[in-house]
């Protein structure tokens, strides 16, 4: 596969290539400035990059997307991080008087990163990742997804890849952004069932009542549990991941462990109230969230359409219609990318360009739509429309507002 | 509850209508004259009553029989209302100022200000639950809170979530009670442990946990009132008289912070490993103990411990030495570190970024906030730690299983510091110390104390202890002159109260 060919030393020549022809601009310029409903709003945001040789830039502003797009293609910076829309343009930071300059705005991120299961993974570890412990990932978007939409009554959520070993959401509703340090921990924390560290065995107890969102979630993972813990991962099939899954069970209950038709059951002379092949399945399969990534109105996440340095791959957004077919090894890299430019370049048929050019019109070619970048930018398209509509909502009640004097 | 018709000047003898229920939201400040030697004692009082507040919270449930008991009696003891009664005027007056002169101490850093509002808010709780249910509902109208009732209809279709949301919900529960659509915004306390329903952004709250709004609608106030006061704070440190009893009393709470060091390189790098054994608490070993097995530590465990270190003693340039050769051990390299790491330490020492020179971490503090997560090893072991693993590691320190089970005891009743004391005591072979443990540079010191330590350190360790003492017994000599003090001169610095607030 073309993507496997990717080197990161090749780095320094892929991207003056990314950022002049590829980077989707005016689709991130209109993510970012909301319909222009906030003054500001854009010109105040932070971005920071990671330059060649780790030199890292903060407090990074831009007043439109030509300054934007010409900082960028100066730069070539090896990452992007997206911060908050501050109370005074970033970049003027300094001049500010001191305690006056704020973050006063951001989206409501989510970090979730395959690292943080390496304690209920057999097949991988730290920075690896392979298809059989992917849909862990899966199972996380669907839990979170539904609970931000149904619990919390968010809409607009767009998730992420993050290039190596996870994937992030972005809530960009404007009720998101406007939250509080306060109100974002308290959402994260409403979706955690993982508790414990190093020193915790048993990381998830559960209690009557079951809570709903408990339910739902749980409902999830039934379905995904019994092939992905009991064949994939095989969590039954050596002696010390049974033990594993055995510390997990309370001393003082009898139980009978046993497959049914790839289930897993594990009957007991329970007391009323014991969850525990409940809290079994939760603790190999329940999205594991950083609360410190979501709290923090401040926080640097990396941007979509980001490289990931590491593996060369471009953090697109995951399309959720197409979820369980998601394949992050299919991911584009900058490499396959540039290469598929280039051929195209060779096969060219830029007379369409050049015709209507003739007439005077300035027409510009939009060149990512010949890579497989295209797809996801155009889901981008997609998710920035249904954004468009509540902006449109906006624009019309503040004018209204105005006409009311 | 105070009356909003009324306003401007308030005299004395209408103190009846001022102070006519026995709860209130703090919206006005008061604007009488006050004796100075009265500002100074309901000042203290307050204090007193918040940090019972703060003591009670830790070692028991919040609204338990014996909370409420212990805060009637100390609330007794320092003549503040704890029940309604016609003879509570004078105790509310009290009450109302003591809360003001606090806010006056309280507002000035990040850190007083979270101690404050937390013990105001459980003061607040403790209170609003011996309200009637009238009275409750009269608090909601009075702060503009509607929030709209569901119909039968709805909470008939919802009757199952709503019973599997919350343990003190019932099926008759359902039937019996209103429950109101509050968005989650307001309810953040009830969202965060999920003991409510949430839809669509929506929480439905039935009628007798509406206090929880209430809460929060207290402490959001409070919070910004804090934040206004601050920034008008200089007009009253020109008044020489209230200086240094407002310096005082924000003190007091927390006694030593460990923010100046006054050991700065008195301990070398070579006697850490053996000091973590002796004079380092559990959590702090813990700490080290992974990172020397690890040669890494994650961002909460550099943090409590990298913070502790700096307690202790160590400078700058010695901490960066020994993160950098630790974490050189592992799959860190020099260039990385110096690009990644250094920078973090070096912020902790306040020479970065807003240059705040971050103080080690509190038992509170380390107790209370950012539990760890798979990977880390930052917390209180006494706290996070399972039981069973808990036993383990303190069997592997040699401590006797005696003291293993009344350490294990303690725990169990979420006496974390109690319990932390107690391996203090097993491990020095002490008993009945004298001090009450709620900080980590303070096991140290104590432990330095105990073990006999260095000349240089026993003399520092002598001002601790005597600031320690200043702070339980203020002292009423503080305030220079006498007189009165006209508090009506000081109403510019509280944030006007909006709205319907009483």
């Amino acid at each position: 596969m073309p993507s496997s060919d990717y080197d990161p030393a090749s780095l320094p020549d892929l991207l003056p290539l990314y950022y002049r022809r590829l980077f989707p601009f005016s689709q991130y310029y209109r993510w970012l400035n909301y319909g222009g409903v906030q003054k500001n709003y854009f010109q105040n945001r932070e971005f920071s990059f990671t330059l060649k040789d780790d030199i890292y830039v903060r407090y990074q502003s831009f007043t439109t997307q030509n300054e934007l797009e010409k900082e960028m293609q100066k730069m070539n910076p090896y990452k992007i991080d997206i911060g908050a829309i501050y109370s005074h343009r970033p970049n003027q930071h300094n001049t500010v008087k001191s305690g006056t300059f704020q973050a006063l705005e951001k989206e409501l991120v989510f970090d979730i990163d395959m690292t943080d299961y390496d304690d209920v993974r057999s097949c991988c570890s730290a920075a690896d990742i392979c298809c059989k412990c992917w849909t862990l990932m899966t199972i996380a978007i669907r839990i979170l997804d539904r609970a931000l939409r149904e619990d919390f009554g968010f809409q607009h959520l767009l998730w992420v890849y993050s290039g190596r070993r996870g994937v992030h959401c972005w809530v960009c509703d404007e009720a998101a952004r406007k939250l509080s340090v306060a109100a974002r921990s308290a959402v994260a924390e409403y979706l955690s069932l993982i508790k414990g560290g190093e020193e915790t065995v048993k990381k998830v107890v559960l209690t009557d009542p079951i809570h709903p969102f408990i339910r739902e979630s749980l409902a999830v993972v039934e379905r995904y549990f019994p092939r992905y813990a009991l064949q994939e991962q095989d969590i039954l099939g050596r002696k010390e991941s049974v033990d594993k899954v055995l510390s997990l069970v309370p001393e003082d209950i009898l139980f009978t462990v046993y497959l049914w038709l790839q289930s897993l059951f594990l009957q007991a002379t329970a007391k009323k109230g014991q969850y525990f092949e409940k809290e079994i399945m939760l603790q190999y399969c329940y999205p594991r969230l950083d609360v410190n990534v979501s709290k923090g109105v401040n926080h640097l996440l990396k941007s979509p359409f980001s490289v990931h340095p590491k593996t060369g791959r471009i953090s697109v957004p995951i399309n959720l219609k197409e979820l369980d077919v998601f394949d992050p090894f299919a991911v584009p890299t900058i490499s396959l990318i540039c290469e598929e430019l280039d051929r195209k370049k060779e096969n060219n048929t830029e007379s369409s360009g050049r015709s209507l050019a003739q007439k005077g019109k300035m027409v510009k070619t939009y060149y990512y739509k010949r890579t497989t970048l295209a797809k996801y930018v155009k889901y981008f398209d997609q998710f920035l429309d249904a954004m468009a509509r509540s902006w449109k909502g906006e624009l019309l009640r503040k004018s209204d507002l105005q006409k009311e004097f | 509850m105070q009356f909003m018709s009324r306003q401007k000047k308030l005299l004395p003898n209408s103190h009846t209508e001022l102070y006519g229920q026995c709860l209130q939201f703090y919206g006005q400040p008061p604007l009488e004259n006050i004796a100075l030697s009265e500002f100074e004692t309901f000042a203290v009082e307050r204090l007193k009553l918040l940090k019972t507040v703060e003591n009670l919270g830790v070692s028991y449930v919040k609204l338990s029989e014996q909370y409420t008991k212990k805060l009637d009696q100390e609330s007794k003891n320092l003549n503040f209302p704890y029940r309604s009664g016609p003879s509570e005027i004078e105790k509310r007056r009290k009450d109302h100022i003591s809360h003001f002169i606090l806010r006056l101490a309280y507002c000035q850093t990040e850190d007083l200000r979270r101690w404050f509002i937390q013990q105001e808010v459980d003061l607040f709780r403790y209170r609003f639950s011996y309200l009637s249910s009238k009275q409750k509902l009269e608090f909601l109208h009075k702060n503009n809170l509607q929030y709209d009732a569901i119909s039968v209809e709805e909470k008939k279709a919802l009757q199952d979530k709503l019973v599997n949301s919350s343990y003190a919900v019932s099926g008759i529960t359902v039937e019996d009670q209103d429950f109101y659509k509050v968005p989650f915004q307001d309810a953040l306390d009830l969202v965060r442990t999920r003991k409510v329903y949430l839809k669509a952004g929506y929480v439905y709250i039935p009628h007798q946990d509406i206090v929880t709004i209430i809460l929060n609608d207290f402490r959001t106030r409070l919070s910004k009132a804090l934040a206004l006061t601050a920034r008008s704070l200089p007009a009253v440190h020109s008044d020489e008289r209230l200086q240094p009893l407002l310096n005082h009393l924000s003190h007091a709470y927390v006694g030593q912070d460990y923010s100046i060091q006054k050991n700065v390189g008195k301990i070398s790098l070579e006697q850490i490993d053996s000091l973590s054994g002796k004079s380092f608490p559990l959590c702090m070993r813990q700490l080290h103990q992974a990172l020397r097995e690890n040669h890494h530590l994650r961002h909460g465990g550099r943090m409590q411990y990298g913070l502790f270190l700096k307690g202790i003693g160590l400078s700058l340039e010695q901490a960066l030495q020994f993160w950098r050769s630790e974490f050189i051990r592992g799959k860190v390299d020099a260039d990385k570190f110096d690009k990644a790491y250094a920078y973090s330490i070096r912020h902790m020492f306040g020479k970065e970024g807003k240059r705040t020179d971050y103080t080690p971490y509190s038992c509170m503090k380390v107790i209370l906030s950012n539990p760890p997560s798979q990977g880390d090893h930052h917390g209180c072991p006494f706290r996070h730690s399972d039981p069973e693993l808990l036993k383990q590691k303190l069997q592997f320190y040699k401590v006797s299983p005696s003291g293993i089970s009344q350490i294990l005891e303690l725990v169990k009743g979420m006496h974390y510091q109690l319990a932390c004391q107690k391996y203090f005591e097993l491990t020095h072979n002490v008993s009945d110390i004298t001090f009450s443990l709620n900080h980590p540079n303070q096991y140290f010191v104590e432990s330095q104390k105990v073990l006999g330590g260095g000349k240089d350190i026993k003399r520092e360790m002598d001002t601790p202890q005597r600031s320690q003492e200043n702070s339980d017994n203020l002292t009423l000599d503080l305030i220079r002159g006498t007189g009165e003090l006209e508090l009506c001169e000081y109403k510019c610095i509280f944030p006007k109260a909006k709205g319907n607030i009483g």
